[in-house]
């Protein structure tokens, strides 16, 4: 496992996966850190000259909340990006047949790629903790939100990662994997919405189930372990199906 | 070594090998021959324990296949058709993944890298990216990959196709250089490799075995003649005429030439040598003997006539 995890982390960042990723979404990150700090810079300048107004404006609700969010969206859009090639391109060229014939067991294989993209998508993160340093720099920052909400986007990221990961396990193209991780992970996102159409119990079943609904709580400070046992459901699931669709050449024909 | 018994697999509707037995002794090498589409890389799949059979056992290294499959994959080496390798991997950290996989030791895995890079005559290229690498050095990196772990069998899918004549002779005696500490079972189409490189063969067509033993046994067996060329200068139809009379000759095959000269292949039984009455013949007749000489079966006869015979047979059953 350890094995696979070191070639894994080796493989993005020796070509130019993991930079490329990485660099990309702090560019945008950045982007959206500065037009919100900014904003918020604005607002409380505004604001000091209208005492009424202050009284609702904090750092955790006008910056951190906003930021996340965003962050969310990007993860959307980049993590199949991350997690499309791990089963799918060793499909295409074959290195699967290899892979699978080496004393390793189907989940270890599996577990080793994962824990390779967390490592890469908890990097990402990492990078990321500069935003909230410069807002403490100026500002009085709230730490117990502040690490809510990355505990939150580790656990939602890792979801991401594991329906890629399973997704990837079906198909030999790469961009089909891309593809249709995106589309599944979007209509995750946005299956709350039809909630408020359908309204009564249903609504409130798909707002449990949509992806977002479950980071707003984190994003807001509440550590709530619905929302954790939410995520880590999903993870397991995912990587459930994914080591059947690996054993499935076992029983299959 | 390696004990197969009544293997069969099912893709689907169509039956890709059916019933398939054969055995291959400790420290052998035996080539594994059949034409396109005979069920050669399915079986060798199944071997390396790639995917399981629908019927039917496997032993390789004394487990089974399917039910002790990580203890055959510890003691094999495996080498798939297409030389499937991690193009974006440098070779020496690519053979240094491998080795862990394999669970080589880690004290030793060095030394074992260094030992399969050597023995395959890749080192030169150990910083290389295997994706730039030529089809050459690929297959040779392939081979290293399998040894790595100094397994007990070696199953190699086709390690020569696609190579120059210079790198196929280098992989061959890599080949025949693991003779005795390893089992090989090695697939080819060229025929000519199997007689240089392997102690057995085994046949298969259309998803059975239809030959397997040394290859001398296999010419006895479907060659019960003996071979004579006899070229002399002299009209052929003649020439024709009186070789039928020989008694023995069972048939006479032309030869071409490129001069006017009538050319024979004349087989007789095997026991029987006609060369004195070939020369009597041709110095009664006062032809100018220009050649006479026996000539030996290759496996490429064997091969074909075992195969054409089997479509025959199939032709005439479904006629």
């Amino acid at each position: 496992m350890l094995a696979i995890l070191k070639k894994e982390l080796r493989l993005y960042f020796t070509t130019p996966v993991a930079y490329g990723v990485v660099f990309c979404f702090l560019l945008v990150t950045g982007y959206f850190f500065y037009s919100i700090f900014a904003f918020y810079t604005m607002a409380s300048m505004q604001a000091a000259m209208n005492p009424q107004m202050g009284r609702d404006l904090n750092v955790t609700d006008s910056v951190l909340r906003p930021l996340f969010s965003n962050v969310s969206v990007i993860l959307l859009l980049l993590m199949p990006l991350v997690t499309m090639r791990l089963f799918a391109e060793e499909r295409r060229s074959g290195t699967i047949e290899l892979l699978l014939t080496y004393p390793v067991r189907d989940g270890a294989v599996l577990l080793g790629k994962y824990l390779a993209a967390l490592g890469l998508y908890a990097s990402m993160l990492v990078l990321t903790l500069l935003y909230p340093g410069i807002v403490a720099y100026f500002a009085r920052i709230e730490w117990g939100p502040l690490l809510t909400g990355y505990v939150g986007l580790l656990l939602m990221g890792a979801t991401f990662i594991a329906v890629g990961i399973c997704i990837s396990s079906f198909f030999e193209n790469q961009i089909m994997a891309g593809t249709v991780t995106f589309v599944t992970l979007l209509m995750f996102w946005v299956i709350g919405w039809s909630g408020d159409a359908v309204g009564g119990v249903w609504k409130a079943v798909l707002s449990e189930l949509s992806i977002i609904e479950h980071y707003d709580s984190f994003a807001k400070g509440i550590f709530d372990t619905k929302d954790v046992i939410y995520y880590l459901n999903f993870n397991l699931l995912a990587l459930f199906i994914a080591l059947k669709s690996l054993e499935s050449r076992r029983w299959k024909g | 070594m390696i004990e197969v018994h009544g293997l069969t697999k099912h893709y689907g509707a169509f039956t890709a090998i059916r019933d398939v037995t054969f055995d291959v002794a400790p420290g052998q090498i035996v080539g594994f021959l059949g034409p396109n589409g005979a069920g050669k890389s399915t079986t060798m799949r199944i071997l390396s324990c790639f995917m399981p059979a629908s019927a039917g056992t496997a032993r390789v290294a004394g487990y089974d296949v399917f039910t002790q499959s990580m203890d055959v994959r510890k003691r094999i080496g495996y080498l798939p058709e297409n030389v499937p390798l991690y193009t974006d991997m440098r070779v020496g950290s690519y053979l240094d993944f491998v080795a862990e996989v394999k669970g080589v030791p880690r004290g030793v895995r060095k030394k074992r890298v260094a030992e399969a890079m050597d023995k395959c005559l890749i080192s030169d290229v150990q910083g290389r990216l295997i994706g730039r690498l030529s089809k050459g050095y690929r297959q040779r990196v392939g081979l290293a990959q399998a040894i790595i772990n100094d397994p007990h069998v070696l199953i190699l899918d086709e390690p020569t196709i696609g190579l120059d004549p210079r790198q196929i002779t280098e992989i061959r005696a890599l080949i025949k250089s693991l003779a005795g500490e390893h089992t090989v079972l090695v697939s080819t189409h060229i025929l000519p490799e199997v007689s240089m490189v392997c102690s057995g063969v085994i046949i298969v067509n259309k998803g059975s075995v239809v030959a397997q033993g040394p290859i001398d046994t296999l010419v006895e067996q479907f060659f019960p003649f003996s071979r004579v060329h006899v070229e002399v200068a002299a009209p052929a139809a003649a020439v024709r005429e009186e070789l039928g009379k020989i008694p023995g000759v069972l048939q006479i095959t032309p030869v071409l030439t490129g001069d006017g000269s009538a050319a024979f292949a004349v087989e007789a039984a095997r026991d029987r040598d006609i060369r004195g009455e070939l020369f009597q013949l041709a110095t009664q007749q006062r032809w100018p003997l220009l050649e006479l000489r026996r000539v030996g079966m290759t496996l490429e006869e064997v091969f074909i006539r075992i195969v054409a015979g089997e479509e025959h047979g199939a032709d005439e059953g479904a006629a």
